[in-house]
């Protein structure tokens, strides 16, 4: 049977295709069903899926190889529809043989499912923040870490923020019992951004620098959905000679598609933060329809996902009193930062933040 | 804030871009266009426009109107900007103006008044009725929409009296102590010296910068009006608006810093509209200016600007043209600046009235790249100069965390705070937990002195939810001393509830302590150390944690210091907190952990001899603890020794071979030698001296 002819094809429209491809099925099943012994399977196996001269090759170098250009996407499709079709079939025509054959006394059961020792799961902040974390460490960043609670020097003054801010209202920041007798700028509070480690590191360690800063963070909002006191960020500075703009998006471009994949888009938008100076939004091009517009992008096709900026010269200047290397005549700099909780939302599809800090194993067990 | 595409369009009648696309633009800018809804068409079948939602930053008060985004339309594109027409009709010169006296000039940098009779007070019609519908603005009457319009139109709070109510010229003084006025929104103000008021020479009629008077506020029986418009301190705006708990547009702009030449043309401009419906200009504008507000405001000095500074701020662009000096000066006149040339590729900039924001070179900088826009500049990376520094504490965490994870403990965030009793019971050191000042609720008093509180809240979480099987760390800060210093220390909690088999060695019930010996046991192990111990105290020594059970608890102490602490969860918490089954929880102290550093392991040579094992049973009192057994051993001091463990226990019961109060002990312990194998005689003699070893401890051979 091997040498039988393969049927001419008329024409490639789905009528016929469909035609040649029924006519091919129904002489495969009478094959099959004609196919007693062992032996007869066999050659059924070879006669239609052998490597050199099974029919299935045979169709595909005549049929797929003769096609016009525009023929060949349909045609392709139902040539790998109907040899999976034939895969199938003769793989359970075996599998009915070796089941009857009987099994040993001490066979195993293999349908049972597997046992395994379980491993804890990583907590997807933790794991996100560490990757963002990865991403900047592999462009020459350093991990750089600061206290949680702050004075209001490093988390408001030095960064710019004039003294009637509204970030520093107790309404915005949780502030620690008994300051009301301090200096405003030794006032300890909870840090609202990972921002003072930027001062921190600089007051620490001449120019140039590049830091990545993840780490917690608070603020006196009421918790819903999307907004939680407690929450999560990565912060990035880099500091430098002739650090520019266009650094700063080569920069985060770069970043973002090597966290997101190499066909993100990256865009800014004019920001205002006290510490930088221009300030920018950016968003990326909607990772889930690649910017054609969806739900989760509210069909703009770009999501909003971090604040960054040229570093403040005033930053540069408060630093300057324990480092006089930061001259913002010489030097320039850049700083971003992103919401951990967001992204991870973002990417996980996390629909309420609480329950990032709820422990609640059959939430965390979702990420194994 | 809404903004009509039409209103726009008047302004900067060469806009060739169609409304979405004046948005896209505007937004790229960073005048963001939240929403752009198309309006229809009127009547006559002419397009209403768009009405756009617009986001604008709160440094962009000049930005939060219809002319201020028309020159932001006009910059982009550059195309011309129209002027404001503020020119009134021809009025007798020879009446007299209303008298105005500042009494308070470092709150009020500048008052303008004009007076109109014979006014009529109506509906308002026209292009002010239109664009109100079209705003989904509420109309008053044309007076009042007047203000309305122009604050609209151009950003100047404004306002207009009944003339005829005002008794005198008009005085901007501060409040008298316990001076009282009843305000247009009807309640009535206690007024202190720090508020600032415009004042007739009896009686306070408005409260600058924030709300008029009550008694002088325009009616339909008003005929003759005086129309202020003014600059008042911004600071003084925002204390006195804070206050009194009233934020109005006017004091929303005042406080931001309203436009200090602004103040004439939006008289005007309300006058213009009121004389629309009838009445007549009585004399010239009152116009007063204190010199040193103007100084701050519109005469500002001029700052420099070097064109090579934009370059090293801003770097390349796309094009690979970079910013040219002429495309500087074409985007920072539009905005409104004033350049004259001061020496090669540097000017001197005369900054804008409107445009308090821009103080510093910088800020002109970030202008021409705003501009310029953002996107249109290159994607290049720094050269990398420097080098990376590892933490010290980095890869210790790392190690830690992937070691629990291996161990089958999930990662938990848990409330950075926590309640006074419950850091009453978990301070490692009573006394020194620290108390917010302003916190989120009552649970959350405090600052965690320890990581458990949470811990125990999330074990708790999940067996109030049928969740029974749960293993889950977390690591994070814990914090300790005074409100005047905080410290914060790294720390870990473990917590380990449900399924956990026992063993040949322990009975169901106390597997999840060994486990959690286990897993401490483990981390511990990742860190050089020279010992490292375990041991507990009786439960009225006073050294056990409140939060553990007596006998199901220990401590780790490593190298002298005390590691961690882990057990059974106190039957007192359990019932505190609804715990329907027992939970274990343990907390590591990183901070002294970190002290050490990680292990380095060293490969040594493997025997090449056979191991030999043998197999000792003995019955001991239950007294007699493992450690004892091992120390036993470990004294005898045998080279040959590589390893003793226990390998099964049974306790005793009355009538039974090991009686009770006895335990039974089966003991392997496997000899092997780098040099030779090991002889028949050298095991006996090894077997002997373990044996002895064992009965010197009151153990007892099993026969
Ligand atoms: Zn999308």
């Amino acid at each position: 049977m091997a040498n039988e002819t393969i049927p001419r094809l008329e024409s490639y429209d789905d009528v016929a295709l469909t035609k040649a491809f029924g006519e091919l099925k129904l002489q495969f099943n009478q094959e099959a069903m004609l196919s007693g012994s062992p032996e007869g399977r066999e050659s059924l196996r070879v006669d239609w899926l052998g490597r050199k001269q099974g029919r299935l090759t045979q169709i595909s170098s005549i049929w797929l190889k003769t096609a016009p250009d525009s023929a060949k996407r349909s045609l392709g499709q139902r040539f790998n529809e109907f040899k999976a079709y034939i895969e199938q079939s003769i793989a359970q025509e075996l599998s009915v043989e070796s089941a009857g054959s009987g099994r040993p006394l001490d066979a195993i059961d293999i349908s049972l499912p597997g046992t395994r020792s379980r491993i804890g799961i990583e907590h997807p902040l933790i794991k996100t923040m560490n990757e963002i974390v990865a991403v900047f460490k592999s462009m020459g960043y350093s991990v750089g870490v600061g206290p949680e609670v702050e004075t209001d020097y490093y988390n408001f003054e030095s960064l710019n923020f004039p003294p009637n801010h509204p970030a520093r209202d107790t309404q915005d920041t949780l502030v620690v019992a008994g300051q009301e007798r301090k200096a405003l700028r030794d006032r300890l509070l909870m840090r609202t951004h990972t921002s003072p480690v930027q001062i921190r590191t600089m007051e620490q360690q001449a120019p140039p620098v590049r830091i990545v800063i993840p780490g917690k963070v608070h603020r006196n909002d009421a918790a819903d959905a999307t907004h939680s006191p407690i929450f999560h960020q990565v912060e990035g500075l880099c500091v430098d000679t002739n650090i520019t703009f266009s650094d700063l998006k080569g920069t985060l471009d770069h970043a973002m598609k090597a966290f997101f994949g190499s066909s993100v888009k990256t865009r800014f938008f004019p920001s205002f933060f006290p510490f930088t100076e221009p300030s920018a939004d950016v968003q990326i091009s909607c990772i889930f329809c690649g910017g054609k517009g969806c739900r989760k992008c509210k069909h703009s096709g770009w999501i909003e996902l971090l604040g960054c900026g040229m570093v403040d010269p005033a930053v540069f200047g408060a630093v300057q009193q324990k480092q006089p290397g930061y001259d913002p005549k010489k030097i320039s700099g850049f700083a971003f930062g992103m919401g951990v909780e967001r992204i991870a939302m973002m990417k996980y599809g996390v629909s309420d933040i609480g329950q990032f800090y709820s422990g609640d194993m059959r939430f965390l067990e979702q990420f194994a | 804030m809404k903004i009509l595409s039409q209103w726009i369009r008047e302004y900067v009648p060469s806009i060739a871009a169609d409304d979405r696309q004046l948005a896209d633009d505007l937004t790229l800018r960073g005048i963001a266009v939240d929403g752009v809804f198309d309006l229809g068409a009127d009547a006559d079948g002419k397009s209403n426009g768009s009405l756009f939602e617009m986001d604008i930053t709160t440094n962009r008060v000049d930005a939060m109107n219809h002319y201020g985004i028309a020159r932001e339309a006009a910059t982009i594109y550059n195309v011309p900007l129209l002027p404001l027409d503020a020119a009134l009709p021809e009025f007798a010169k020879s009446s007299k103006p209303c008298p105005v006296r500042i009494e308070a000039p470092e709150l009020c940098g500048r008052f303008t008044a004009r007076v109109l009779r014979g006014v009529h007070v109506g509906a308002s019609s026209g292009v002010v009725a239109e664009r109100f519908r079209l705003l989904e603005q509420k109309q008053i009457f044309n007076t009042v929409d007047a203000t309305n319009f122009v604050w609209m139109a151009m950003g100047h709070p404004t306002h207009a009296f009944d003339l005829d109510k005002l008794e005198g010229g008009i005085v901007v003084r501060r409040a008298r102590k316990g001076e009282k006025i009843k305000l247009l929104d009807g309640t009535e103000r206690t007024l202190e010296p720090d508020d600032l008021v415009v004042a007739d020479e009896v009686k306070a009629v408005g409260l600058a910068g924030i709300m008029g008077g009550w008694d002088t506020m325009i009616t339909p029986a008003t005929r003759n009006v005086l129309v202020e418009a003014a600059w008042f301190d911004p600071a003084t705006i925002r204390r006195s608006s804070r206050r009194h708990g009233l934020h109005t547009d006017a004091s929303h702009r005042f406080e931001r810093g309203a436009d200090f030449n602004a103040a004439p043309v939006a008289n005007a401009l309300v006058c213009k509209l009121i004389l629309e419906s009838g009445g007549s200009v009585e004399g010239e504008l009152v116009d007063v200016v204190i010199p040193e507000a103007a100084a701050r405001t519109a005469d500002r000095t001029a700052i420099s600007l070097a064109v090579s500074e934009v370059a090293r701020h801003l770097g390349a662009t796309e094009d690979g043209k970079g910013i040219p000096a002429a495309t500087v000066v074409q985007y920072l006149t539009a905005l409104g600046c004033d350049l004259k040339a001061s020496g090669e590729q540097a000017y001197a900039v005369k900054l804008p009235s409107w445009r308090l924001d821009i103080e510093r070179e910088i800020d002109l900088i970030e202008e021409v790249a705003r501009v310029h826009g953002y996107n249109k500049f290159a994607n290049t990376l720094p050269a990398f100069a420097g080098t990376v520094v590892d933490l010290p504490q980095e890869q210790k965490e790392a190690t830690l965390r992937r070691t629990l994870l291996a161990l089958g403990l999930s990662e938990a965030v848990s409330s950075t705070f926590c309640s006074a009793a419950e850091a009453d019971v978990f301070a490692p050191q009573p006394g020194s937990s620290v108390a917010m000042g302003n916190p989120l609720n009552e649970e959350a008093g405090m600052l965690r002195p320890s990581l458990l509180p949470g811990m125990l809240t999330m074990m708790a979480h999940n067996l109030h939810r049928d969740v029974q099987d749960v293993r889950l760390f977390e690591m994070g800060t814990v914090f300790s001393g005074s409100t005047e210093r905080v410290d914060e220390n790294p720390a870990l909690s473990l917590g380990a509830t449900g399924a956990a088999e026992g063993t040949s060695l322990y009975p169901e019930k106390d597997a999840l302590f060994f486990e959690m010996k286990g897993a401490i046991e483990e981390l511990c192990g990742k860190f050089s150390r020279r010992s490292l111990y375990f041991d507990t105290f009786a439960a009225d020594s006073g050294l056990l944690p409140a939060w553990l059970q007596p006998g199901r608890c220990a401590r780790a102490v490593m190298d002298g210091a005390t590691v961690a602490w882990f057990g059974q969860v106190s039957s007192a918490q359990a019932q505190q907190r609804k715990l329907k089954q027992a939970v274990y929880v343990g907390e590591v102290y990183l901070h002294r952990l970190y002290k050490q550093a990680l292990r380095q392991p060293i490969s040594r040579e493997l025997s090449r001899f056979p191991a030999v094992e043998r197999d000792f049973s003995f019955i001991f009192p239950n007294a007699i603890s493992w450690q004892q057994v091992a120390a036993a051993l470990d004294n005898l001091a045998l080279a040959e020794m590589v390893s003793r463990e226990p390998r099964e226990i049974f306790p005793g019961a009355a009538g039974k071979p090991v009686p009770e109060g006895h335990s039974s002990l089966l003991l392997r312990a496997v000899f092997q030698s780098q040099e030779r194998t090991l002889r028949e005689e050298e095991m006996q003699a090894m077997s002997a001296r373990v044996m002895e070893a064992l009965r010197d401890l009151g153990g007892q051979l099993r026969a």
